[in-house]
């Protein structure tokens, strides 16, 4: 590993290495725009990009089977779920100028702090440090559902046990938000109150929405 | 490949969302910002995966599975994430996460805040900024 | 019976009638009075046996330890001599005709069962200190009268007088306890026991160290209990107490005990030189200024007060030079005649409603009301004023007699100053003694004006008692002078050629002085109406001086003295009036040089407890708040803070962890 870490120097890339930096850097770039953008569905949408590149920079580490996983699962669901989320909150849709709170400068700070230890620990450890990603693939399908089904499967059982109660919890969250929202009209306005059996129709978003 | 590319990207990526947590007032963009940092640590965990299983004689290929694990994990947080905004959505008229402080010292009635959220953003914005 | 056993008895009869007393005062009121009056009697009747059995020979001494007590072994000790067993006699008589009495005197009272039970521990305490031969057993007594003095001066509690006079009865006393009982280690140190005998034993083989510091020590203890100056102060103001009270302790247990404590250690305060000249001092300063300012008094009963001040003077002075036979006569004789006075004083107020000279002397035919009570106080009087053939001559002679034996030199025991002293300052007291005497006299039973109230008679038990105590106030010294030196240390009590003619012609010039005084003045009476007689002329008389008492300085201005230009003592005194009536601003001066150094150091302690002390406490508890303060400006409710301050805490954590792991 030394000794391979030896012939390979950081002047003269691979062209894996290429096209690892540059999707990182679109990634990189991307992740920035996410977090510092003040148009709230466009931030939903360059989060898109940095899944994506992070799905290539998978791909680029020959892990293909999580790449997919990624793609299906981050950019197909988790996104729509946001943009969902973005919607049903009445985000507003074009600039809007306090997307950033006025905790920013401590965030930077920390955050930049965080990042110089971080980048100067990581490279000090794993300045030498040389994967060979010559053979066969890492993460094929087949080695990681071998891996998975062999290795991983109590942990992978729990994890689906997990799913069902966040999916359940989920549920849960909704309706006893909305018979609070009841009550709590309710309260505001006696002349509403004979409709609170009404109050669990899908139309109650939209009554929310016009308070 | 240099293991220190993935590191330094995972480095990076970790801090832009530990950003975005901190310095995001929206409940979504903050839930957003968290994704980023599971990403992250989804590349360290693959890159190091693959470091290991080439160099190493037999690996249980633990990255790889942790990373499945952990993005089964942030949908269902995504979910009761969005599910919680959602429900304070409609208490309380905001996501903004500023404007959730009941815990705050000196802070007073919530109900107030219920009825006429417009009056009250103003102050507690400038309250928020000082 | 033996005597020993007789003797144990005399203490523990009052006792154990004031435990009954106070179990059954409640639950059996029928028992009271029996129970306040036997076993006085009983008592009494013992202490006569004792003393008849005792017969004045050699000491009854006996002695049991209860238990060991270190290195000065303390014991239950009986030591009776001749002196003990007539002091206990007298004791256990007036306190008799006290209890008797009393049952007239507050028969309506509400606390006449703790009053009665009160008295008999009063009695029990006293014939304790008479009794005893260990000094410690005499220390029980000592401070238990201290205590009952407090309850009973404080009788009439309602009254804000009543509540002053037993509080400051009791703390003035209990300024002489203290360095008396620091007196008592010494003693019983350097003696290596607290038995009488033992120490008296000691001292005669020469074996005190420090016999002045002793002295001294205990001469602090008997000026507070025997009311000796400087300590005086607390007995003319014991007076808002119930009269039988005032008659008890002034006529033989409280004060008495003082004297008679020095007559039991005389040879103590003999081994120094300078504790009988201090001792004479006292004596000749009491003496006299008493005398004045019992001549300026109005409340009858303070002038009172203050005459047993005097006498007391006398029985010190008689210690002074030496001759505790002649202080334990004149503590006899005056503990009947003082006795008396006291209780005729009571029916006196009793009869006119008031206790003010002035008032009684703008009322008509007052000895016609209580004629009992004129002729009971006139014998007093008498021998207070120490007119021959009645008791008070013999014994006042026998302490006159005793200073001018001591100022010829004959005796070792007794400096020569303190004979003059004694002698000079008894003189010019009796003239005083006569005076004022000869003045309550006039103003009391000479008044004129309008006719005296009529409340019908005093009740029987009141107007015996004064009877049965004239028979001794009358005859006691006559006939006891030559009987009792076989009691006493054997000395000649009877009187001299040049002393009683001096004494007796000093008051007779007093009486006579003031009675010319008083015809001068006398004319004023009518002229200046005053006057203020109890609401309740009905009550029984417990309550109507309560009600006098609480009056007087409404209507006077002042406890002591009333502005009446009909007062033959004003005329006599001139400008020393107006000290002497407020006791020559003794109060006054004490309040000046110690209760407003304490008082003002009190609010020095205050201040610098509040101010300083509490600025640091509160100091100690702003800090935090501060901080607190501070720190909850922290707790924004916004979730990002928080975290912000986590994570950068942990990235300054990692940082430092890894500077530590890679030894930077």
């Amino acid at each position: 590993m030394t000794l391979a870490a030896e012939t390979h120097g950081f002047l003269s890339p691979t062209g894996v290495e290429i096209a690892f930096l540059l999707v990182g850097l679109v990634t990189f770039g991307a992740a920035l725009v996410t977090v510092t953008t003040r148009q709230l569905v466009h931030a939903a949408l360059w989060l898109v990009v940095t899944l994506g590149g992070l799905a290539v920079e998978y791909l680029l580490l020959t892990a293909e089977f999580i790449a997919w996983v990624q793609v299906l699962i981050y950019v197909g669901s988790v996104v729509v779920l946001l943009l969902f989320g973005l919607m049903l909150t009445k985000a507003p849709i074009g600039r809007s100028p306090d997307a950033d709170s006025g905790n920013r400068w401590a965030a930077l700070a920390v955050a930049l702090t965080a990042a110089a230890a971080l980048v100067w620990v990581v490279v000090d450890a794993f300045r030498t440090t040389w994967i060979d990603l010559d053979g066969p693939a890492a993460g094929s399908t087949k080695v990681t559902g071998e891996s998975l089904f062999q290795n991983w499967v109590l942990p992978f059982e729990a994890l689906s046990v997990l799913l069902l109660a966040a999916l359940v919890g989920a549920i849960v969250l909704s309706r006893k938000a909305k018979a609070n929202a009841t009550q709590a009209g309710a309260a505001v306005d006696r002349a509403r109150a004979d409709r609170t059996d009404t109050a669990a129709t899908a139309a109650e978003p939209g009554k929310d929405g016009v308070r | 490949m240099h293991l220190a590319y993935p590191a330094v990207l995972s480095a990076l990526l970790f801090c832009t969302g530990l950003y975005g947590v901190l310095a995001r007032r929206n409940a979504i963009l903050v839930l957003m910002s968290v994704e980023l940092m599971l990403n992250a640590v989804n590349l360290n965990l693959v890159a190091f995966d693959v470091w290991l299983s080439k160099t190493a004689e037999e690996t249980l290929h633990s990255g790889q599975a942790l990373t499945l694990f952990t993005i089964a994990v942030a949908a269902a947080e995504i979910g009761i994430g969005l599910a919680i905004v959602l429900a304070v959505h409609r208490n309380r008229g905001t996501s903004d996460i500023d404007k959730l402080r009941d815990t705050a010292e000196g802070h007073e009635s919530e109900g107030h805040e219920t009825d006429t959220p417009a009056t009250e953003t103003g102050a507690e914005k400038a309250e928020a900024t000082a | 019976m033996t005597t020993t056993t007789l003797a144990v008895l005399v203490p523990l009869l009052p006792f154990l009638g004031a435990a009954a007393g106070l179990a059954l005062g409640r639950t059996a009121p029928g028992f009271v009075r029996p129970l306040a009056v036997l076993p006085t009697l009983a008592a009494l009747a013992l202490a006569v046996v004792v003393a008849v059995h005792q017969g004045g020979d050699e000491a009854v001494d006996a002695a049991t330890e209860l238990t060991p007590t270190g290195s000065v072994p303390i014991e239950l000790a009986l030591h009776i001599d001749g002196f003990a067993a007539l002091v206990a006699v007298l004791v256990a008589f007036v306190a008799t005709c006290v209890q008797i009495y009393s049952t007239g005197y507050l028969r309506e009272d509400p606390r006449y069962p703790s009053y009665a039970a009160l008295v008999s521990l009063f009695t029990s305490a006293m014939l304790l200190v008479v009794y005893s031969g260990d000094l410690m057993v005499l220390l029980v007594g000592w401070e238990v009268m201290g205590i009952c003095s407090y309850f009973l001066v404080g009788h009439y509690w309602e009254t804000p007088e009543a509540r002053a006079a037993s509080l400051k009865a009791f703390l003035v006393t209990k300024l002489g306890d203290v360095p008396f009982l620091i007196g008592l280690f010494a003693l019983a140190t350097d003696a290596g026991s607290f038995r009488i005998t033992r120490v008296l034993g000691a001292v005669a083989n020469g074996g005190l160290d420090h016999p002045t510091l002793i002295a001294l020590l205990l001469l602090a203890g008997v000026a507070g209990k025997s009311a000796q100056f400087p300590l005086h102060t607390w007995l003319p103001d014991a007076m808002a107490g119930p009269t039988p009270v005032s008659a008890l302790i002034h006529a033989a247990t409280m004060v008495a005990a003082g004297v008679y404590f020095i007559a039991r250690l005389l040879p103590v305060f003999e081994a120094s030189q300078a504790a009988m000249v201090v001792l004479a001092v006292m004596a000749a300063v009491t003496m006299a200024g008493s005398a004045l300012a019992a001549l300026a008094q109005d409340d009858i009963k303070r002038v009172l007060a203050y005459s047993t001040i005097g006498q007391l003077g006398y029985m010190t002075g008689a210690l002074a030079v030496a001759d505790r036979g002649a202080a334990v006569f004149h503590l006899l004789s005056h503990g009947a005649f003082k006795a008396l006075l006291f209780l005729a004083a009571g029916v006196i107020i009793h009869a006119t409603g008031t206790n003010s000279l002035a008032a009684m002397s703008r009322m008509r035919n007052l000895r016609d009301r209580v004629p009992d009570a004129y002729w009971t106080m006139t014998v007093a009087l008498l021998a207070l004023a120490a007119i021959p053939p009645f008791s008070g001559f013999f014994s006042k002679e026998a302490v006159l007699g005793a200073a001018e034996h001591v100022t010829a030199g004959h005796t070792g025991h007794a400096p020569a100053a303190a004979g003059w002293i004694v002698l000079v300052a008894g003189l010019v007291t009796a003239l005083l003694t006569a005076a004022y005497a000869m003045r309550l006299w006039l103003l009391a039973f000479r008044g004129q004006g309008a006719e005296a109230p009529d409340h019908g008679r005093q009740p029987v038990t009141m107007t015996v008692v004064l009877w049965v105590l004239a028979a001794p106030s009358l005859a006691l010294g006559g006939f006891a002078y030559q009987s009792f030196p076989g009691w006493f240390d054997g000395g000649d009590l009877g009187p001299t050629l040049t002393t009683s003619v001096l004494g007796t012609g000093a008051a007779l010039v007093g009486g006579i002085v003031t009675y010319a005084a008083w015809r001068h003045t006398t004319a004023l009476t009518a002229r200046v109406p005053m006057g203020a007689v109890a609401a309740h002329p009905e009550g029984d008389a417990g309550q109507v001086e309560a009600e006098a008492i609480a009056s007087h300085a409404p209507a006077y201005g002042d406890v002591a003295r009333a502005a009446d230009p009909a007062d033959p003592g004003r005329l006599l005194l001139g400008p020393l009036h107006r000290h002497a009536a407020a006791g020559f601003h003794l109060d006054a001066a004490y309040s000046a040089l110690f209760v407003r150094p304490v008082r003002a150091g009190a609010r020095l302690v205050r201040f610098l407890d509040r101010e300083v002390v509490e600025t640091y406490v509160r100091g100690a508890g702003t800090l935090p708040r501060w901080l607190g303060v501070a720190v909850r400006r922290a707790q924004t409710g916004n979730v990002q803070t928080y975290v912000s301050a986590l994570l950068a805490g942990t990235v300054v954590l990692a940082v430092a962890v890894v500077l530590v792991a890679t030894g930077a």
